[in-house]
């Protein structure tokens, strides 16, 4: 058995969650509530070091970066919020952050969700060379436009339409299966982990 | 007033950082970093907002009795104790708000994830019926998929894992290649909307 005080408060919380799977009690729902409370003094803290010091303190107290007020008091205007009669003003630095975030992220989402997926997708010469890898560039191929099609909704999904949005289906279900197996196996492991935790480090009956 | 002055402030910030994208300058380089920057520092102010809204629920709770004030009680001590102990002494690899988190926030973390796969199996026994092709093919990927990633699955027929990784690598990858087109042309389409003042969604909730 660990002698270590901190392995014994996180098998004893390991255990208030597993008892949840017995039914709701107060050993559950003291972990749950503590879980909400480190989780958030831990993003305070982080917050705090991460970016209040380096990005706020230290450039104006050593790199005299005085153009960082500006920010400051449109992020000020933040706080409006908890004043109703000038709670409109929060939305300045809103409207700061949407809008810088828009022009920043628009350029990006077409590069990778659109561009680059499309990119990968065509078959090239390079890749019909080879047999199997044919094979299989032209399965991903179909898959994407079929699953297009299936979600193009503009045009009945009758005829040759319907047929190629029935392939997409197929195609969608094989990826929702996949993604579940994954994520369970993804649970397993974490589980498993929680349990070689109890067994090995906390109670040593596993070497 | 009050919605035209951030609807013309988020038009001109898009369109000065969508130019700015399309500059291959050093200042246009130097420019982007400078407005991250601002953009950091002004998105720290808003944590306040989310703390406010978490304090006053539990504050109100402790303050006026309500059922089970007790837990909202130990949320507020972790919280304040967490964030004073991690801002007071470091948040260094040896400090005492490491250990914190590696002892309290990652079993509790794990073990809450870890939860969902009973929740999940015992949801998808009841759920998931072969009620047609598609379920069927749905649920054999699912098990392939379980089956592949463990040793038994190898046992079972060795070239099972490699199977699982072709069905990861190419019709899955293919159905999530499609929908990741879509969501990136919705996307797009709705940050266009915000840019040009017709999604006004962001605005509401502090009056006209």
């Amino acid at each position: 058995m660990s002698h270590d005080i901190w392995v014994w408060v996180a098998a004893f919380l390991t255990l208030s969650i597993l008892s949840f799977l017995y039914k709701d009690n107060p050993f559950y729902k003291f972990a749950e509530y503590l879980l909400i409370g480190v989780a958030l003094g831990y993003g305070i803290a982080v917050t705090w070091h991460s970016t209040i010091i380096p990005k706020i303190v230290i450039p104006l107290k050593e790199g005299h970066q005085y153009h960082l007020i500006i920010p400051m008091c449109i992020g000020l205007l933040f706080w409006a919020r908890l004043f109703p009669k000038y709670a409109w003003l929060s939305r300045w630095p809103i409207a700061f952050q949407i809008g810088a975030g828009v022009g920043i992220g628009l350029p990006l989402i077409l590069q990778a969700d659109v561009f680059k997926q499309i990119q990968g997708t065509i078959l090239t010469s390079a890749i019909l060379n080879n047999p199997f890898n044919a094979f299989s560039a032209i399965v991903a191929f179909v898959g994407v436009v079929s699953t297009l099609i299936y979600f193009y909704f503009s045009l009945e999904h009758k005829g040759v339409v319907g047929g190629i949005a029935k392939i997409g289906i197929w195609y969608i279900m094989i990826a929702f299966g996949a993604i579940f197996g994954y994520t369970v196996m993804a649970r397993m492991s974490l589980l498993i982990g929680r349990f070689q935790f109890l067994l090995h480090d906390w109670l040593g009956l596993m070497r | 007033m009050r919605k035209l002055v951030p609807l013309r402030i988020c038009l001109v910030c898009g369109i000065v950082m969508l130019i700015q994208f399309f500059i291959p300058h050093n200042y246009s380089q130097t420019f982007f970093q400078y407005a991250l920057d601002w953009l950091i520092v002004c998105g720290v102010f808003a944590v306040v907002i989310g703390l406010d809204s978490n304090f006053r629920l539990h504050l109100t709770r402790i303050i006026r009795r309500k059922k089970g004030w007790g837990y909202s009680l130990i949320t507020m001590v972790a919280v304040l104790s967490v964030a004073f102990i991690g801002i007071k002494f470091g948040i260094g690899a040896d400090s005492l708000f490491m250990k914190i988190y590696r002892n309290v926030e990652v079993p509790m973390d794990a073990t809450m994830f870890s939860l969902l796969g009973f929740f999940m199996a015992s949801a998808s026994f009841r759920a998931f019926k072969a009620k047609n092709k598609e379920a069927t093919v749905l649920l054999i990927i699912a098990v392939l998929m379980m089956l592949g990633r463990i040793p038994i699955g190898y046992f079972m027929w060795d070239k099972l894992p490699n199977l699982v990784e072709w069905i990861m690598m190419y019709p899955n990858m293919a159905a999530q290649r499609g929908i990741l087109l879509g969501v990136g042309l919705g996307a797009a389409a709705m940050q266009l909307k915000i840019l040009l003042g017709i999604e006004r969604g962001w605005l509401g909730g502090a009056g006209d």
